[in-house]
C-alpha cells in the first residue's frame, strides 16, 4: 500500500499533466481562432474565383494543357499534414488515407510518386522511397507564395509528361470535433459544369482582353494555387481542432490510469487487512 | 452617386477594397486601362503593378499581382493574388528585394536554372512596382 506521501505525489503529478494539457488546449484554441479567420477571408476570393472560372469555361471548348485527360501511368499524390504531432490521429488518418489510394493505384500498375507537405507525412511517407519532394516547416505560417511554389511545381512535372494525373490528400476541417480525410482530384483540371440557361447569360456581351483562351492560361495556374491554399488551411484549422479534441482525451487517460492503479492498491490493501 | 463606380479588390487574405470610387486605373494585359461609371461588362487578365482609384478627387494607389480583374453591374472586381497600399510598402525591403532578385539573375543565366530564372524575374517585377507604387 502506498504511503501517504506517494498518494501525495500522484495527485501532483495528475495536476501537473492537467496544467500541461489545459495550456496545450488553450494555445490550440487561439491557434484555431486565427487559422478558422485565414479560411473565412480567404472565402470570398474563392468564390468570387470559381464563378469566373466556370463562366469562362462555359464559354469556351478548347482543350488546354493543363486540361489535358491522357492514360494514367503515374499518379502524383500531394500530402498535405501537419509539421508537430500530439493532434490524435489527425495526421495517422491522411497518411492512412494516402497508402491505400497509393496501394490502388499500385494494385492497377499505376506508378506513384508523392509530395509531402509536413513533417508528420514525410516521416512516416518517406520509407516507402516513393517521395519527390517535401515541403517542410511551411505549416506554422504559411502564405499564398507557398501554395504557389508547390501548385508551380507539380503543373510543371504534368506539362513535361512526368505525371499524367494528381491528387490533393488532406485532413478536412468539418467542425471543431470533426476531421476528415479526404482526397481531391488536381490535374487534369476538371471542366466545371455550367447550366445551359447561364451559358447563354455569360457568353453575352463581356469584352474580353485577351482572348478567353489566353485569360484562361493565366487562370489556370492561378486555379492550381487556390486549390492547394485551400488544402493547407484546412490542415492549418484541423490540426489545431483535433490537437484540442487530443489533449482532453490524454488529460483524461491519464488521471484515470492514476486512479486505477490507486483503487487497484487500496483495494489490495483492504484484502491484505481482511484475510 | 450616380457617377460612382463600385470598386471591390479582393485578395486570398481578405477584401482591402469596397468601396464606391469615381475612375480606376489598372495595368491590364494589353496596357493600361482606365474604367468610369457604367463600363460595358469586360474581363481581362491583370499584370504586376500600380492600381490606382480617385475618390472626391483624392487619389490612392495599391500595388497589385497576379490575377483578373471583372467589370459587370457598374462594379469592377479585382482578384489578385496580392495588393498592398502604397502608404504601407516597406520601400528599403523591397529595394533589398530588388537587388536580391537582380544577382539572382545573374547568377541563374549563367548556370540556366530556368525555373529559378522565371522567379527572380516575378520577384523583380514585384519589387519595382512596389518601389513605384510607393513612390507615386
Amino acid at each position: 500500500m502506498p504511503s501517504l506521501k506517494e498518494v501525495k505525489l500522484k495527485i501532483t503529478g495528475v495536476k501537473k499533466t492537467s496544467q500541461i494539457t489545459k495550456a496545450m488546449n488553450m494555445v490550440a484554441a487561439a491557434k484555431l481562432r486565427g487559422a478558422q479567420e485565414k479560411m473565412e477571408a480567404f472565402r470570398p476570393y474563392t468564390s468570387k474565383f470559381n464563378e469566373t472560372m466556370s463562366n469562362l469555361s462555359g464559354g469556351t471548348t478548347n482543350d488546354f494543357p493543363l486540361m489535358d485527360v491522357r492514360e494514367v501511368k503515374k499518379v502524383e499524390l500531394i500530402v498535405v499534414t501537419s509539421d508537430r504531432g500530439l493532434c490524435g490521429s489527425y495526421n495517422s488518418n491522411t497518411i492512412k488515407l494516402a497508402e491505400r489510394t497509393m496501394r490502388a493505384y499500385e494494385a492497377k500498375g499505376i506508378e506513384v510518386s508523392l509530395v509531402c507537405v509536413g513533417k508528420k507525412g514525410n516521416s512516416i511517407l518517406k520509407k516507402t522511397g516513393k517521395v519527390r519532394k517535401k515541403y517542410l516547416d511551411i505549416m506554422a505560417s504559411f502564405q499564398m507564395f507557398n501554395a504557389r511554389e508547390i501548385a508551380a511545381d507539380v503543373a510543371d512535372q504534368f506539362l513535361k509528361g512526368e505525371i499524367d494525373q494528381a491528387e490533393v490528400i488532406y485532413g478536412e476541417f468539418v467542425s471543431i470535433v470533426s476531421q476528415v480525410a479526404t482526397s481531391k482530384p488536381f490535374l487534369p483540371i476538371k471542366p466545371v459544369e455550367v447550366a445551359e440557361e447561364e451559358k447563354k447569360q455569360i457568353s453575352g456581351d463581356y469584352i474580353n482582353e485577351p482572348s478567353t483562351e489566353e485569360i484562361m492560361d493565366v487562370l489556370q495556374p492561378l486555379y492550381l494555387n487556390v486549390m492547394v491554399y485551400h488544402a493547407l488551411l484546412e490542415c492549418g484549422a484541423g490540426e489545431q481542432a483535433a490537437r484540442m479534441t487530443a489533449m482532453a482525451v490524454v488529460y483524461n487517460k491519464a488521471r484515470q490510469a492514476a486512479v486505477t492503479s490507486e483503487l487497484m492498491d487500496i483495494v489490495g490493501g483492504a484484502e491484505a487487512l481482511n484475510s | 452617386m450616380a457617377n460612382q463606380i463600385r470598386l471591390e479588390v479582393v485578395t486570398p487574405t481578405g477584401a482591402i477594397v469596397n468601396e464606391d470610387v469615381d475612375i480606376v486605373n489598372a495595368p491590364g494585359y494589353g496596357g493600361d486601362f482606365g474604367v468610369l461609371a457604367n463600363h460595358a461588362p469586360f474581363l481581362s487578365t491583370i499584370k504586376i503593378g500600380t492600381l490606382t482609384y480617385e475618390k472626391d478627387k483624392k487619389r490612392e494607389n495599391l500595388m497589385i499581382s497576379g490575377g483578373f480583374c471583372e467589370v459587370s453591374n457598374n462594379q469592377i472586381t479585382f482578384l489578385v493574388e496580392s495588393a498592398e497600399r502604397g502608404a504601407q510598402i516597406d520601400v528599403e525591403r523591397a529595394m533589398k528585394a530588388k537587388e536580391r532578385a537582380e544577382r539572382r539573375l545573374a547568377q541563374g543565366k549563367q548556370s540556366d536554372e530556368n525555373l529559378n530564372v522565371v522567379r527572380a524575374e516575378a520577384a523583380l517585377q514585384r519589387a519595382i512596382a512596389r518601389i513605384k507604387t510607393a513612390k507615386m
